[in-house]
């Protein structure tokens, strides 16, 4: 570790020519960190015929873009990324990087972590820093339950960590802000590359479409059985949402994983979230907290949900939910008469 | 083909508690189990030796007890298993860990060589995914991560369907290569009465820090890990919001009422 560490970056993942949301939204609590510190805020742009998203990453908050565009990073794959952040670090040695916890930023973190030799915390939901002694505060939740650990990396540079996506703002983009494009060029051949990216498909391994939807129904295991569960659905065939379910839900085999929320699960942030029979771990709620309204029922008024409800149901769910499901019905059929008469 | 797979054992995650008043773990009773990514991974090489021949071992580094894991894999059909197991491998973050399994799996080699080496996504108790690309990185071999299948095996390549946020990419990788298994490549089979009994019996390979080549005791434990537990915190209150009160049928009529102007988000089931 030297006094020559300095700067922020955050990897900006490129996916079909777009910056991932994960990234912008780097940039905006990088800023932050960065002021408090008083450095620079980078972003990192690795890909083929990328260099003009670099005005982007500067609208969203960076200072400095440190760009590679070669064709050997069009699809991402380990080792030419890992060569092109490598060196890239290793030139402008950066004290904090920041990666989205996405399948390639986790990718591409844990290999670089291991290439510099430094400290890596996965899967952060609150980042700060102490300014006196320049340290990343890298907070997550901890195994087991409704805890957060703060992990600290303090004698190894740069500090790093992956962030889960939707959990920090992005700043609105500021199309004035300019910047400066820093571009190196990646020595590496095809020929030296081990891996060969065949063939990339799009969308059909999502089954259920939990990211992009308006309106979540999720049960947990306060449903208590494969029947009660079933309720949950019905809500959801009622008024047209997705269904998600909690860990337990998931384990006790109720729903299949691809319908997990939280920190092992997808993030979601729809405009109504159900919380039905689910406690409110922090695991769960990390993936589902910055939803824009959360109505839940839980027959236990003092249950950790109720603390980020918007609206707090306390009752029985299998006493609530079909009242709920007839009103809602009668609620829709109505309008619908209405608006096709 | 020589295919190992790094195997931990893992806290049942589902039983932990935490103790509200002193926000430490209480760990009483907790069972160990194999970590459930590990455990296909296991099934999944146990597979491809079935298809391709050859033999799987496992590796896990870990306390005495982590022999419990190894022999969980001799069930599933795994013919091989070391454990490296000193006071030195002590609280490991993700960085040292690497490093200890990278020395024992460069000692399996040398006896017999290593085509591919399997590890789990992520371990359920730490979440990280970190430690098999950092493997990868030490031996200098190709890491592919999130791989929910596996369609073709040559002599020397492998083609990988590998899960991404939005849908699968399609790799091919030279071997020797080191991936990480998704829960979706297989399903867990029931273990045959005769790798049951050799389970029983089972005794893995038990390696001190003595016992593996040129390491370097700085890199290894606590010592060797970069990252610390700073603190541990209850996360941040947040303040509720309305309660609904009453019946039911009462509670549900308020509901409705507070949603009347974002029906436009309900549709209507045309089925
Ligand atoms: C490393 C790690 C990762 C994890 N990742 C995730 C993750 O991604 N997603 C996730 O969800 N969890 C995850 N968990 C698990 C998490 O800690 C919780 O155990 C889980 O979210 C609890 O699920 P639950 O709310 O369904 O069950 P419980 O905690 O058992 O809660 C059931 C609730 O239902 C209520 N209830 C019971 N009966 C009724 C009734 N008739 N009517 C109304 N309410 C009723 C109870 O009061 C209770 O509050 C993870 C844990 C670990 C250790
Ligand atoms: N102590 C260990 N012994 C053997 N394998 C391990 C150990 N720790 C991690 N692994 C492997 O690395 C994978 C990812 O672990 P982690 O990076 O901790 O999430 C696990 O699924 C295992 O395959």
């Amino acid at each position: 570790m030297s006094e020559q560490h300095r700067g922020i970056w955050v990897f900006a993942e490129v996916n079909d020519g777009t910056i991932a949301g994960v990234s912008l939204e780097l940039l905006g609590v990088g800023r932050v960190l960065a002021d408090k510190l008083d450095v620079p805020l980078a972003g990192v742009l690795l890909g083929e015929n990328i260099t003009p998203l670099s005005e982007q990453l500067i609208h969203y908050g960076a200072d400095e873009v440190y760009v590679i565009d070669d064709p050997v990073l069009k699809d991402y794959r380990t080792e030419p990324f890992l060569a092109g952040m490598g060196k890239l670090a290793r030139m402008y040695v950066p004290e904090i990087i920041l990666y989205g916890a996405t399948p390639n930023g986790k990718d591409i973190a844990s290999a670089i972590a291991t290439d510099l030799k430094t400290g890596l915390t996965a899967d952060c939901t609150m980042l700060d820093v102490n300014v006196e002694k320049r340290l990343l505060e890298a907070s997550r939740p901890a195994f087991g339950g409704n805890i957060m650990a703060t992990i600290l990396c303090k004698k190894h540079r740069p500090q790093m960590a992956t962030v889960r996506p939707k959990v920090m703002k992005s700043l609105p983009a500021d199309p004035a802000r300019k910047g400066t494009v820093i571009e190196e060029k990646l020595q590496m051949k095809e020929e030296e590359i081990r891996t060969k990216v065949l063939e990339i498909i799009k969308g059909p391994g999502k089954s259920v479409d939990l990211e992009g939807a308006d309106v979540i129904v999720c049960g947990g295991k306060g449903m208590g059985d494969e029947q009660g569960f079933q309720l949950i659905h019905q809500l959801a065939d009622t008024i047209g949402a997705s269904v998600g379910g909690t860990r337990d839900a998931v384990e006790a085999g109720w729903l299949s994983h691809d319908h997990q929320v939280g920190q092992t699960g997808e993030t979601v942030t729809p405009k109504i979230y159900f919380a039905i029979g689910v406690s409110g771990a922090i695991q769960h709620t990390v993936g589902m907290k910055n939803s824009e309204m959360i109505i839940a029922i839980n027959k236990d008024p003092d249950a950790p949900i109720f603390d980020i409800a918007t609206y707090g149901m306390v009752g029985d769910a299998r006493e609530i939910l079909p009242v709920m499901i007839k009103a809602f019905d009668e609620r829709l059929r109505e309008n619908e008469v209405v608006s096709h008469a | 083909m020589h295919i190992v797979v790094c195997v931990k054992q893992v806290p049942d995650t589902k039983v932990i508690k935490i103790n509200p008043k002193t926000n430490t773990l209480d760990r009483r009773g907790v069972p160990s189990i194999l970590n459930p990514y590990d455990t296909h991974a296991v099934q999944e090489a146990v597979h491809l030796k079935q298809q391709y021949g050859g033999k799987v071992s496992v590796l896990s580094m870990g306390p005495p007890q982590a022999t419990a894991v190894i022999k969980k894999s001799i069930e599933i059909g795994a013919d091989e298993g070391y454990l490296i197991s000193d006071r030195a491998f002590a609280g490991a973050d993700t960085l040292a860990t690497s490093y200890a399994l990278t020395k024992a799996l460069e000692k399996i080699s040398k006896t017999s060589p290593i085509d591919m080496v399997f590890c789990g996504k992520h371990a359920i108790d730490g979440d990280t995914g970190q430690v098999g690309p950092g493997i990868a990185k030490r031996l200098d071999i190709p890491p592919i991560t999130n791989i929910s299948a596996i369609t073709k095996v040559t002599k020397d390549y492998v083609e990988l369907q590998r899960k991404l946020q939005d849908g699968y990419a399609y790799i091919r990788s030279t071997l020797p290569c080191l991936i990480t298994i998704e829960k979706e490549i297989n399903e867990i089979e029931y273990a045959s009465f005769p790798n049951m009994l050799k389970a029983v019996h089972f005794q893995p390979v038990v390696w001190s820090v003595d016992h593996l080549e040129n390491v370097d005791r700085k890199q290894l434990g606590l010592k060797g890990s970069p990252t610390v537990v700073g603190k541990m915190f209850a996360p941040p209150k947040q303040e509720g919001g309305h309660r609904l009160e009453g019946t039911p049928e009462e509670q549900v009529k308020q509901l409705v009422e507070v949603l009347k102007d974002k029906q436009d988000l309900f549709h209507v089931n045309k089925s």
